[in-house]
């Protein structure tokens, strides 16, 4: 990286410096720079992709015949779902280098406020989706609004928002009791499958945008001479998100009704509703100006107040986006589960879902993350709870290897961040 | 060098008479100072003279208490950092204010990116980077796509500055450039203020290091205890008469009146 410091510059004759953009051309430069940037402390989504396929692996060997059946991996995404969209928010708040503890049982609170809706109201699953939503974008406001107008430090708003939301959670369930759900519509979520025809075109036409979009950009980006990856790469990337989109539709549309005589096959509609959302909030972070304004706060909040950015606004509009998909995580883990309790949000879902946003690759320390870690760390926490689950180990088992596994994660966080400090990444 | 003949044409940014007190502390006593585009003023002063405090007043961030401020001839009201970026004056403040965790387009755009409807306009902001960059220059950057975390002090020096470049900014205030740099570095960056007043930009810079004074300057003010003791011509005067301004305010017959300096000694 200095080498090229000392040269100076001298002869005006040659076209400016910039080499590393003009010469990105071969595939050998591109793997080199990856292994150098790996090297450098910047592991991108390495440790989650090793970590799908080691605990795969692992739990093939020891569950042979149940881990890798088309019902169980259904069963994986249903439990995947809303560990991956709660994450998702807290991707969000985590590049601001903030934390929401509070996370998890505000998704109880709005699938409290939804349940009770179409229980004792009988209001239609809409206006109970709707409400919940609303609740918890509301909640995100007044966090925020803690956070960024009065500056309490995220750790202490939350933490108090925690044991706070768990109480008014008991208030609207009653101590002891469960609130059904049973519309037909939100159990849908996680009880139904796109049909099998359906399916196959969506995953085609996921495959055929990405490629369409990826293509597209690399053949702007060369054609006015900008930065860009080498087309190997590129064509490489497509191939992988297309082999795993044709993967997982192909193992969801195999018939895994328990019993013959009934035909059970079809992705379930949790995967789309993930996957809309991964794309919406990807679009939102890397191609908006609010998106880059958030990564700026992430890195030098300073630097972003002198740019005119507004840095209290952004902060509260990260916790309304973040308590908002934790309003969507609460309603998908009532749909799975049937109904609502006290302790919907509670026990171990924050810690999940901030384990998915650091083994997926986001930053403990802020300015660092994507909307896809949620996703593949999402997988491995849910691969995780799964195989256990499969291998009947203990809960206390369960409970002290997921925090051993999130420890681990943010192990890697912070010694990849001390690495990027010491070469200059 | 040039021969400087600072005395043709309009001082782009014109002091006359600058106080500013923060309370019953007066930093700034009349102060005078004439920025003439193309060329490069070296504001120099001992710690506590006032230099920061000047260049937060011109930025807007210390608006005045009392005198004027000319802008192309025209008298302006500066009463925030708005006003000064309107009218393209930027500044390259010591600290930078850049994110390490973006890159190079990125922070040079950062507040102001350009949009294609929703979009961000990536790819017009490359160019436009790219082209800035260019013109100023700079060689030393492989990637402009690199993240800022990557680049040597001297780099996000470069970078700062080409991003103040970007705006049309017409004067360009850069506070103490080459403080934590090396000896190629500081080259590096003297090349850059050099070619930023080629291109027609009025520059003022800060610096203590008399060798890069007399390297790039064309002009030099020198601030005595919030005073503006000379901001004349740097071939009117050497080395040890610049420093006599900066410790004594005065040296031979350049500078504060022996009475005034003696008075402000006080």
């Amino acid at each position: 990286m200095s080498s090229n410091t000392i040269s100076q510059p001298t002869s005006a004759t040659e076209p400016g410096g910039f080499e590393a953009d003009r010469s990105a051309d071969s595939l050998g430069g591109a793997v080199r720079a990856y292994f150098a940037r790996v090297r450098g402390g910047d592991l991108g989504a390495l440790p989650a992709i090793l970590g799908i396929v080691a605990l795969g692996l692992l739990f093939v060997v020891l569950r042979p015949e149940t881990f890798l059946t088309p019902r169980n991996m259904a069963n994986l995404a249903d439990q995947a779902a809303p560990i991956i969209i709660l994450a998702m928010g807290l991707v969000f708040i985590l590049l601001l280098g903030d934390i929401d503890l509070s996370a998890g049982v505000v998704s109880g609170v709005c699938a409290a406020v939804m349940a009770k809706l179409l229980a004792d109201a009988g209001a239609p699953w809409y206006v109970a989706v709707l409400a919940a939503v609303v609740t918890g974008a509301a909640i995100g406001l007044f966090t925020g609004s803690l956070v960024g107008l009065i500056g309490i430090p995220s750790f202490v708003v939350t933490l108090a928002l925690f044991l706070g939301w768990q109480g008014v959670t008991l208030r609207l369930i009653g101590q002891g009791g469960t609130v059904p759900v049973r519309d037909e519509v939100i159990s849908a979520i996680s009880d139904r499958n796109v049909p099998v025809t359906l399916g196959w075109i969506l995953a085609l036409v996921v495959i055929a945008l990405y490629a369409l979009l990826q293509m597209n950009r690399w053949r702007m980006q060369k054609a006015k001479g900008l930065a860009h990856q080498p087309l190997a790469v590129v064509l490489l990337r497509i191939a992988v998100i297309a082999v795993v989109v044709v993967l997982v539709t192909a193992v969801l549309s195999v018939d895994r009704a328990p019993a013959p005589g009934v035909v059970l096959a079809g992705i379930p509609y949790a995967i789309p509703l993930v996957v809309v959302l991964l794309l919406l909030l990807t679009f939102v972070l890397g191609r908006t100006s609010f998106g880059r304004h958030i990564y700026a706060v992430g890195g030098n909040a300073e630097a972003a107040r002198r740019a005119g950015i507004n840095v209290t606004k952004i902060k509260v509009s990260v916790f309304v986006i973040s308590s908002t998909l934790a309003a969507i995580s609460g309603i998908v883990a009532a749909a799975r589960l049937g109904s609502v309790a006290p302790g919907s949000g509670g026990g171990n879902t924050l810690l999940y879902a901030v384990g998915a946003a650091v083994i997926g690759g986001t930053s403990l320390f802020g300015g660092r993350g994507r909307v896809r870690d949620a996703v593949l760390g999402g997988l491995v926490v849910a691969i995780i709870a799964n195989g256990l689950g499969l291998l009947g180990t203990e809960a206390y088992l369960n409970f002290i290897i997921t925090g051993g596994v999130l420890l681990l994660a943010a192990s890697v966080d912070a010694l990849a961040r001390r690495r990027a400090a010491a070469t200059g990444h | 060098m040039s021969v400087p003949q600072p005395e043709d044409g309009t001082p782009i940014l014109e002091l006359r008479g600058v106080d500013k007190s923060f309370g019953a502390n007066q930093v700034l006593h009349g102060v005078d100072l004439k920025v003439y585009p193309g060329k490069v003023t070296a504001l120099v002063g001992d710690n506590g003279a006032g230099k920061s405090t000047l260049i937060k007043s011109i930025a807007g961030i210390h608006p005045i208490d009392g005198g004027q401020v000319l802008f192309d001839g025209n008298p302006v009201d500066i009463s925030g950092p708005r006003d000064s970026a309107r009218l393209g004056i930027e500044v390259v403040y010591q600290d930078l204010a850049l994110a390490d965790n973006l890159d190079v387009v990125q922070n040079m755009f950062l507040g102001r990116e350009r949009k294609n409807g929703l979009l961000l306009d990536e790819i017009s902001m490359e160019q436009a980077a790219r082209d800035t960059l260019a013109k100023l220059s700079v060689r030393t950057l492989k990637s402009v796509r690199q993240l800022v975390s990557s680049l040597s002090g001297g780099q996000r020096q470069t970078v700062a500055i080409a991003k103040a470049v970007l705006w049309e900014s017409k004067v360009v205030i850069l506070d103490e450039p080459t403080a934590a740099l090396g000896v190629a570095q500081t080259r590096q960056v003297l090349d850059l203020v050099r070619r930023l007043a080629d291109t027609g930009h009025a520059v003022v810079f800060i610096s203590h290091n008399m060798v890069d004074v007399f390297e790039v300057a064309d002009r030099v003010a020198a601030l005595y205890l919030g005073r503006m003791a000379a901001d004349i011509p740097i071939s009117q005067v050497n080395r040890s008469q610049v420093i006599e301004l900066i410790t004594a305010g005065r040296s031979g017959d350049i500078g504060i009146a022996p009475a005034q300096a003696a008075a402000v000694e006080v």
